[in-house]
């Protein structure tokens, strides 16, 4: 009497939740051997991710742009490629966004507000557009391109802000010029958390439409299943290629103008620190599903919260997050297996 | 060592409250320890706590500060300059009770700002020591004059170096690195007129292959002395140490790294920060903006190693007493840059405690060999 | 001072040289190791945690036993396990490659600066090396040509695996396993047998190439030691069509290229020291677009692995 859907969904929820719980345990046996109680440590994982509303808060605003950082992975991974270029993306993004950015003022702020999303957003698609239009008609492999890219990307970032367009009042940071008050945006009702949050969801959850439930999605589902069958199929793939790349481009491009106008109200080294890393990791998580990538971000972003109580209260180093989320990853990694095995799961027939 | 001129001497003096703010000093520590009232002191590094250079200068503090009466120190590491510095110092305040925040990382400036004007009832303390009036009274500047060891170890360098070439690594184009690589070319020529100092810009706080590299290059070019300011200087010390070459240590006591190379080192004095502790927790006053050398403490030199003779450690420290008594200037015309540009002119003299002409610095003065990158 | 203004221009190239030689030696050894790995059809995004990890065991067993050589065979032991531990998991069904990678990447970064605290602070003995430089007197080259063993070792390396993958038996059950993994069931091998054994012995020289890094050069135990270099590495592979030899030339190409910013910058050359520093990834970026085509874009890739899919 429970359809298929229903099945699958429980058969998520069950498995990933076994994942999560191994995970703790494994955990847990980790801390002890160190010499500290793991239910200690346990209740402080929860109450520095999701125990008060500022454990909340901290959760929701790491994980704002990964959201965005993750498509940069998530979007050419539906089409078959492997682009881990959501770093450049992002910094190439938010240089772009103080470029135009300051020479926008007196614009009413939300027009301001729209042209420097366009211009990071922009900036990321052509940046990645470009990877992916080196593979369809040169040949070049885009893991590297984008790998390459990044480095590039950063070195851009760093010359601009030491020189050529730096704001050398500002003494204590090699930073840009800054954007007026007027374009930063500030935070969202209800909760002390940046606007980037809700780029973040909304750009998830519209992505999540168009991947899923569009002509082109459906065309891309197909590229990225068997290029063979899309080639059959008379599909455009270059186009299709390229434009997945712009599109996940974009995101971390935005992502770097939520970094610009919603924290910093500049572009410096504090753009790179490692979100576009995390970014595909959470698209591999999330296997490529932007609807999951929502959920799977906060969960990452509540590992970094917690992990940052964690470390105070029982004094130890800042690597422990790293070896919970390693754990954490691998556990749900080598979960995904258990997808279709474990029988008292499957759907019966009817 | 140089001596007072005339009593003509021009001081070119920039405006503003760059020493201490209005009405500042410190109270004395209260003799009654143990009726102190329980306090949480919160740090934050931006990177390992234990990296042998900038962020263990500051774990040594916090180790200090953690043996005060009734203090508790919270820690935490690796937190990047971006959103997420706010929300550990609200975690630190709301979830541990954190009445002090000591931000240990220029980039912090801006949330602390932010969560002065929040939490009026935490002190904030942060290393960049750009406090001015109508900032949040809640929050403390303070940062040692770093180029007045410099100046000591470029005294040493001059001394032992034997090719008349010394070397400077710096990480970012900041006024620090300039005023810290300038203190130590001055330090230098005050003893050797002819040497001259190549300097490189990694670009980076952290980045041990480029500073081996670096390291290595300057020693092919005929350096015979480095200092590295990088977060941590370990690495170009055991190369230099390598190739048998002088070194100088910077943010902790290096010493041990080089047991034969091993001039001295600039070190910090975070040790104030204890003080803003009992300040903060008695209702004392405290000082707004702290900046200091010698005089105040807030800096010193690491102990002097096995190849300095006794005659250069003397000269050190007598220069040392001169940075205490105000009798050694560090920027005095006539001075040119490495351009041949004039910076001032003779008699002209800029106050050790000039913060406001050493934060403008965009220069390398003359001996050296690079430039800024700025123009 | 004898050379430093007499080799003026020299004095670069021979600054580059000696780049190649020392920089070169950790990208060599991480994508030798990763070529056995992908050409089994497997790719190891972890790399960098094991190259750390590497880094992280060989200082700390030099430092406690004094023997830097043992330090270069326990990183290669714990490369090896974290090499397991990917092959292993990679073995069950739907699980994707790339992502255990780079989960793997965390969780080896983790472990190895969680368990590397005690290190940081002691200096450990350093790997030897050839003085082929002795014969001048210019400080310059003798310190270029200080050829380290690992470098020697990693280019016979390259030779023997180049020669091992075409001519042994190995070598081809390899390759099937990586080209086809049916027809490498049909002849009877076990896939996932072979292709744990190639990430096993991949992760033993990506730590091996990583111990190079704290025990010879730069020497020294930190958490900021390695810059993605495990991850440039298997990037490196792609580059080198997987071929081993080409390994050991890409690897001389973006060692040499690392060299070259602070070498202009100590002759005084210190405007756009960014750019410069990023010589190597704007270099590898040219070379690559120019020696690429779409007409064999995946010669010599195992048919296997994801990335090339």
């Amino acid at each position: 009497m429970f359809n298929a859907a229903f099945y699958q969904g429980m058969e998520a929820v069950v498995i990933s939740t076994a994942a999560l719980l191994l995970t703790l345990v494994g955990f847990g046996i980790f801390v002890t051997i160190f010499g500290v109680d793991p239910f200690d440590v346990y209740y402080i994982l929860y109450l520095g991710g999701f125990g008060t509303q500022i454990s909340i808060e901290n959760t929701l605003t790491q994980a704002a742009p990964l959201m965005l950082t993750a498509l940069c992975t998530a979007i050419p991974a539906r089409a078959g490629l492997l682009v881990i270029g959501g770093e450049g993306a992002l910094v190439v993004g938010g240089i772009a966004t103080v470029l135009v950015g300051v020479h926008l003022s007196g614009l009413p702020p939300a027009l301001g507000i729209v042209v420097m999303g366009l211009a990071g957003a922009l900036a990321g698609g052509l940046w990645i557009g470009a990877a992916g239009a080196l593979r369809q008609y040169r040949g070049v492999n885009e893991t590297i391109s984008t790998l390459l890219m990044n480095y590039i990307a950063i070195a851009i970032l760093y010359h601009l802000v030491s020189g050529p367009i730096r704001d050398f009042d500002q003494v204590l940071k090699a930073s840009s010029w800054s954007i007026s008050e007027t374009f930063m945006v500030g935070t969202v009702p209800g909760l002390d958390v940046h606007w980037g949050l809700a780029v973040g969801v909304v750009t998830c959850l519209v992505l999540f439409v168009v991947m899923r439930h569009t002509t082109f999605g459906f065309a891309v589902d197909i590229l990225g299943g068997n290029q063979r069958t899309a080639q059959m199929a008379g599909l455009p793939i270059n186009r299709m290629v390229i434009l997945c790349c712009c599109i996940g481009g974009a995101g971390a491009g935005l992502a770097g103008t939520m970094e610009v106008i919603a924290v910093h109200g500049f572009a410096s080294d504090s753009l790179v620190v490692g979100f576009g890393y995390a970014g595909i990791l959470i698209a591999f998580l999330a296997r490529q599903n932007p609807l999951a990538i929502i959920l799977v971000a906060i969960l990452l972003g509540g590992i970094s919260a917690s992990g940052g109580l964690m470390q105070r209260r029982f004094d130890l180093p800042d690597a422990t997050t790293a070896v919970l989320q390693g754990m954490l990853f691998v556990m749900v990694l080598a979960s995904n297996s258990l997808y279709g095995r474990l029988r008292f799961l499957q759907a019966r027939e009817a | 060592m140089s001596i007072n001129d005339s009593i003509t001497r021009r001081r070119v003096l920039r405006h503003g409250g760059n020493i201490v703010a209005a009405g500042a000093l410190f109270s004395m520590l209260p003799t009654m320890a143990s009726a102190a009232k329980p306090i949480t002191v919160g740090f934050i590094y931006v990177g390992p706590r234990q990296d042998f250079g900038w962020n263990q200068s500051h774990w040594d503090a916090a180790k200090l500060i953690a043996k005060m009466d009734n203090v508790k120190v919270v820690e935490q590491e690796n937190v990047p300059e971006t959103a997420e510095v706010e929300k550990v110092m609200q975690s630190m305040i709301e979830l541990d009770g954190a009445e002090v925040i000591m931000a240990t990382s220029f980039g912090y400036w801006k949330s602390i700002l932010k969560m002065a004007d929040k939490y009026p009832n935490v002190l904030f303390t942060h290393i960049g020591a750009i406090w001015k009036e109508g900032n949040p009274k809640n929050v403390i500047g303070y940062r040692g004059y770093m180029e007045e060891p410099h100046y000591l170890c470029g005294i040493a360098a001059g001394r032992m170096s034997k090719t008349g070439k010394i070397g400077f690594i710096g990480s970012k184009p900041l006024y620090f690195i300039f005023n810290n690589c300038n203190g130590y070319i001055l330090g230098a020529r005050s003893v050797n007129p002819n040497i001259t100092c190549n300097v490189v810009i990694t670009g980076d706080w952290n980045n041990p292959v480029k500073e081996a590299e670096t390291t290595n290059s300057l020693i092919d070019q005929g350096c015979d002395v480095i200092i590295a300011n990088v977060d941590s200087s370990k690495v170009a010390i055991e190369t230099a140490e390598r190739r048998g070459i002088y070194s100088c240590g910077y943010h902790s006591d290096c010493s041990s790294l080089a047991p034969k190379g091993f001039l001295t080192g600039a070190e910090w004095n975070w040790a104030s920060a204890a003080d803003f502790v009992e300040a903060w927790r008695t209702g004392g006053s405290y000082p707004n903006l702290l900046r200091g050398g010698f005089k105040r403490d807030m800096v010193k030199i690491s102990p002097f190693g096995q190849a300095v003779p006794q005659n250069v450690r003397d000269e050190i420290l007598m220069a040392k007493k001169g940075f205490i008594d105000d009798s050694l200037i560090l920027y005095k015309g006539p001075l040119k840059d490495n351009e041949g540009n004039v910076i001032l002119t003779e008699g002209q003299v800029i106050d050790n405690e000039d913060t406001k002409f050493k934060v403008g610095v965009r220069f390398f003065v003359e001996g050296a060999v690079g430039s800024t990158g700025l123009k | 001072m004898t050379g430093a203004d007499e080799l003026g221009w020299w004095g670069i190239v021979i600054a580059v040289l000696g780049g190649a030689i020392r920089v070169s030696t950790p990208y060599l050894f991480v994508s030798l190791g990763e070529t056995l790995t992908e050409k089994g059809g497997r790719v190891n995004l972890g790399l960098e945690g094991i190259l750390v990890m590497g880094a992280m065991s060989g200082y700390g067993t030099a430092v406690l036993t004094g023997e830097p050589w043992l330090g270069v065979f326990v990183a290669g032991c714990a490369g090896a396990t974290l090499g397991l531990l990917h092959g292993l998991i990679c073995n069950l069904p739907r699980v994707n490659d790339i992502a255990v990678g780079i989960s793997l990447f965390v969780l080896g970064t983790g472990l190895a600066f969680f368990l590397g605290k005690p290190f940081i602070n002691p200096s450990a003995p350093r790997l030897p090396y050839l003085d082929l430089g002795a014969w001048s007197s210019y400080p310059q080259i003798r310190s270029a040509l200080e050829i380290n063993a690992l470098f020697i070792i990693g280019f016979f390396l390259a030779l023997f695996l180049t020669w091992a993958l075409k001519n042994t038996r190995w070598g081809l059950i390899l390759r099937t396993v990586g080209d086809s993994a049916d027809a490498a069931t049909a002849l009877g091998f076990n896939v996932n047998l072979v292709r744990t054994l190639g990430t096993v012995a991949g992760g033993f020289l990506s730590g091996v190439g990583g111990s190079f890094l704290s025990l010879y050069y730069p020497g020294t135990w930190n958490e900021g030691l390695s810059s993605g270099q495990g991850l440039m590495a298997v990037a490196l592979v792609i580059f080198a069509r997987w071929n081993p030899i080409y390994c050991f030339y890409v690897a001389l190409l973006f060692g040499g290229a690392t060299a070259l910013g602070p070498a202009l910058q100590t002759v005084g050359i210190s405007s756009n020291y960014y750019l410069y520093g990023a010589a190597p990834y704007f270099l590898t970026l040219g070379l690559l677009i120019y020696s690429s085509s779409t007409k064999h874009r995946m010669a010599g890739a195992p048919g296997e692995v994801s990335i090339s899919r």
